[in-house]
């Protein structure tokens, strides 16, 4: 069996930020497998702007950022695969893959780092009652035809979600000729960023309808038409309110999975919130040696967060591949999200071996005026700051210190909050 | 006498059309079937339970009871012949009141009378000790180890292909207009122009009673009856290993709870007659009380994980039984009629009674050279971690996986479209390969797939249909 200090499944965003980080941390011995026919994941069908910002302080595209990571990586010589599924991996570090050239394969890692990113929620998943036409899509299947295949996927146009795909494809098919009649929004808010709302939907006097949903789809072969119904607080539709759309086409842009049946084969521990792995400050699943980063781990706003956390998984796979047996393990704590504060990745923390500065991310329940978020540690306020506005369309984030920890040696447990006060 | 195009029309490309086709496909008949969907197995036959019945349901001495037994007897040698996916898991019929226990004693006698092997009543303790998930209500159940799940496109397919490979025709996209009796046979006309037949098989599904109609003074009438099902992710496909029924009582006839033969979790189906023979939409009342009624018997269901509901409809006869055999004031038109549950299991036994009934009329021989077995599409996922890399060898299309849900390579797509009546539309391949049928539902391999298709048929992109002419993908170029 071929063997490779660190494998990296995925070579999207977060697989591409990891192996330059893996490598730049000293590790030769690198390989990525990617099930596409390039480098860039999910990026190279983003070919809208408004990527890079933190990470370049500059705009660029999808397929513009995806090709600043792709440079690097190509200069740094990392090997990679393309057209190659990983079909399954192990807790012995085992992953299997299918390709042409190689045919049914099992290498031996020392280190995995899964970068598999997320796929999008189906119709299915939420039982929306009526035919099944032609003329359903997700609209990141949409947004592919579109962009890379080159064919208009429809001419009159319902979106329901108003995830960020969502948006965007709100306006790319306003682009392309096609007339987008209502973006419906089961939630009573969006899913997605603000910046996307006002440059996707408002500029274009495209309307958003919140807490309305599909109630029935029409159309025995293509779609002739949706109803949507307004629905109350309970998010069930309210009789009478009814609206018929005519439309070709219906977009669903409803949310985001982690695509971690992978994980799943390697016995890792899941998170029910995230649905990605559990992971300690290191990014480190339950299954030691197995690291995760990017939309596997959980599902970022912004590609610049990705490559943020990717970075960090890089050089923690390079330093335990360096460190052989010698890992050490000190005090770990569990970090638990609460009142409002949905989920928090790290999950936990190892308070002595820990870096000095570890950035905890976590997204919010609900859409939240002037709230303070704040750190407790086993019930002492360490930290409390106040924001204008949380939504759950937006990652937030956290950091703390080894240095505010080391006066803590019994700590039990760490809480991130929000509060009115 | 003119020269009739066909010796057998078969009406309808469904599971009963194409058994019996297969089974005339024995005899020296030139046979053809009509379907006027594009492909085989697309109206009740992709859309039911997916069940092969035991047979205690039925009442003894009708049709259904004779058919579902004889079907379900069949089931397991068909399987190896044709290479379709079948497994007898055995069914339970749950009983939750002791006051219901004289109707599960009435189920277990009808179930011994039609001649259904093996059958027991079980106590409540020993149902949950074989299923942990079933309730803490069960009181008995009628335990039937003859009860089975299949797939029912694999079923309807291999038959066809069969057929096909020993000489019968099929015409798709031919939907029948009228049929006229005529000297020594019938006229049938279609959207496509008239084909004459010497016989005339009618297995038009929810359509029998119209296209009977045609040909007869004692008229059929057929209620579309539709039911709506959840299908969950391959996740929730060991909640249960048995078929799971509810005993019919005061809640009503109550819906099944199943694993299907390929690992996913089926529930359903409701019951509501629909006017409109085309209405194959869910609706969310009656998807909403499938759930409801599905949790009545077994715990824990994750409904979370749903993938996909669907509605089929059921051909209910007013008669409420089969209607088999040539038609009194119609000679030489065979019905196959009314055929609602326990069709599926039924169906191959309705095969080899109507192509007998056929043949003997025609007073055709069976041919020397038939072949009765047929290989399936290779499964790559099935096979050991040497015989695939082997594969992939041979043919490099086998290692370039479409659909990363289900597994499926290029190389079992491309077979899908090439074989004998391939697939020309993304649901046919879907059917064959279950490209699509996983729990991202076609999002990441849609475009992959159509690109496929479009190369092996010389299609344009915006020519690829999700199914018939009018359900194409695209409206397009950009």
């Amino acid at each position: 069996m071929t063997q490779h200090d660190i494998v990296i499944i995925g070579g999207g965003p977060a697989g591409l930020a990891a192996a330059a980080a893996a490598r730049r941390a000293g590790v030769e011995d690198i390989l990525i497998l990617e099930r596409d026919s390039c480098l860039g994941g999910i990026l190279n069908q983003c070919i809208h702007n408004g990527f890079g910002l933190h990470t370049f302080k500059e705009e660029l595209t999808g397929p513009e950022y995806a090709s600043r990571y792709i440079k690097i990586v190509e200069e740094m010589q990392i090997p990679y695969k393309l057209n190659c599924m990983v079909i399954d991996i192990n807790d012995k570090k085992e992953v299997t893959f299918i390709n042409r050239e190689d045919g049914l394969t099992t290498i031996q890692a020392k280190a995995i780092i899964l970068a598999m990113g997320c796929r999008e929620r189906p119709r299915g998943a939420l039982n929306i009652p009526g035919y099944r036409p032609a003329g359903i899509y997700s609209a990141g299947t949409a947004q592919r035809l579109t962009n890379i295949e080159g064919y208009q996927v429809g001419k009159e146009v319902v979106i329901l979600g108003s995830g960020d795909i969502g948006l965007i494809m709100a306006r790319r098919m306003t682009l392309e000729g096609a007339k987008v009649k209502v973006v419906a929004e089961l939630m009573p808010y969006s899913g997605g960023l603000k910046r996307n709302i006002v440059q996707c939907l408002n500029d274009y006097d495209i309307p958003l309808k919140l807490s309305h949903t599909v109630v029935d789809i029409q159309g025995k072969e293509r779609v002739t038409g949706i109803t949507l119904a307004e629905v109350d607080a309970n998010r069930k539709p309210i009789p009478g309110t009814e609206e018929f759309y005519s439309c070709d086409t219906l977009l669903l842009s409803v949310g985001l999975l982690p695509e971690n049946e992978l994980t799943k084969g390697a016995g890792v521990s899941m998170n029910r919130v995230t649905s990605g792995p559990n992971v300690n400050d290191q990014l480190e699943t339950s299954a030691e040696g197995i690291f995760a980063c990017g939309n596997v781990l959980h599902v970022h706003d912004l590609v610049d967060y990705v490559s943020e956390e990717a970075t960090l998984a890089g050089t923690n796979a390079a330093a335990y591949v360096q460190a052989g047996a010698e890992k050490k393990e000190g005090h770990v704590v569990p970090l638990f999200g609460e009142n409002g504060v949905r989920y928090t990745v790290p999950q936990t923390l190892d308070t002595e071996n820990m870096n000095d500065k570890i950035t905890v991310r976590f997204r919010v329940a609900d859409v939240y005026k002037d709230r303070y978020i704040s750190v407790y540690y086993d019930g002492k306020r360490v930290a409390h700051r106040k924001k204008k506005v949380l939504a759950p369309g937006e990652m937030e984030q956290v950091i703390i210190t080894k240095d505010s920890l080391k006066d803590c040696p019994d700590l039990e447990k760490i809480v991130i909050c929000t509060e009115e006060e | 006498m003119k020269k009739m195009d066909y010796d057998v029309v078969v009406i309808g490309g469904g599971v009963v059309g194409c058994s019996i086709a297969r089974e005339l496909s024995r005899y020296d008949l030139h046979t053809c079937v009509i379907e006027r969907e594009e492909d085989v197995c697309s109206g009740t036959s992709k859309a039911n339970s997916a069940i092969v019945h035991a047979g205690f349901d039925a009442h003894p001495g009708s049709l259904k009871a004779r058919f579902n037994v004889e079907g379900n007897q069949m089931m397991g040698d068909l399987a190896k012949e044709l290479d379709f996916d079948f497994k007898q898991n055995g069914s339970l019929v749950l009983c939750f009141h002791e006051e219901d226990m004289p109707a599960l004693k009435a189920l277990y006698e009808k179930g011994v009378e039609n001649g259904v092997k093996d059958l027991s009543i079980i106590s409540g303790d020993e149902v949950r000790k074989m299923e942990p998930n079933t309730t803490d209500t069960v009181v008995a159940a009628l335990y039937a180890p003859t009860g089975g799940i299949v797939c029912p496109f694999g079923l309807t397919i291999a038959m066809a292909e069969n057929a096909c490979d020993n000489g019968v025709e099929f015409r798709f996209l031919t939907a029948v207009e009228s049929v006229e009796a005529v000297e020594g046979g019938y006229t049938v006309k279609t959207s496509k122009g008239e084909i004459s037949s010497r016989y005339v098989v009618n297995a038009a599904g929810v359509y029998a009673d119209e296209i009977h109609n045609m040909v007869s003074a004692k008229k059929l009438h057929i209620t579309a009856r539709k039911g709506d099902y959840c299908l969950l992710d391959k996740e929730a496909g060991s909640l249960v290993s048995h078929t799971i029924f509810q005993l019919p009582g005061k809640m009503g006839k109550g819906v099944l709870v199943t694993p299907t033969v390929h690992g996913n979790l089926l529930t359903g189906p409701t019951a509501v007659d629909v006017e409109d023979k085309e209405k194959t939409a869910t609706s969310a009342e009656e998807l909403a009380d499938l759930m409801s009624k599905a949790t009545i018997g077994v715990n824990n269901i994750p409904f979370r994980q749903v993938i996909t509901s669907f509605a089929g409809l059921r051909a209910h006869e007013d008669g409420d039984d089969f209607v088999i055999g040539e038609v009194e004031d119609a000679e030489g038109f065979f019905d196959a009629a009314g055929i609602e549950s326990p069709g599926l299991t039924s169906a191959p036994a309705i095969g080899v009674y109507i192509a007998k009934l056929v043949a003997e009329k025609a007073e055709a021989g069976e041919k020397a050279d038939w072949n009765g077995t047929r290989k399936g599409i290779v499964r790559p996922e099935l096979l050991s971690k040497e015989e695939r890399a082997e594969l992939i060898k041979k043919n490099p299309a086998y290692g370039t996986i479409i659909c990363r849900c289900e597994d499926v390579s290029e190389g079992e797509i491309v077979d899908a479209i090439t074989r004998t009546l391939g697939a020309t539309s993304l649901d046919g391949i879907k059917r064959r390969v279950r490209q699509g049928m996983g729990r991202c539902q076609a999002g990441f391999c849609t475009p992959r797939t159509m690109e496929i298709l479009a190369r092996e048929k010389g299609m344009k992109m915006e020519e690829i249909c999700k199914n018939a002419p009018g359900s194409e993908l695209l409206t397009g170029e950009r």
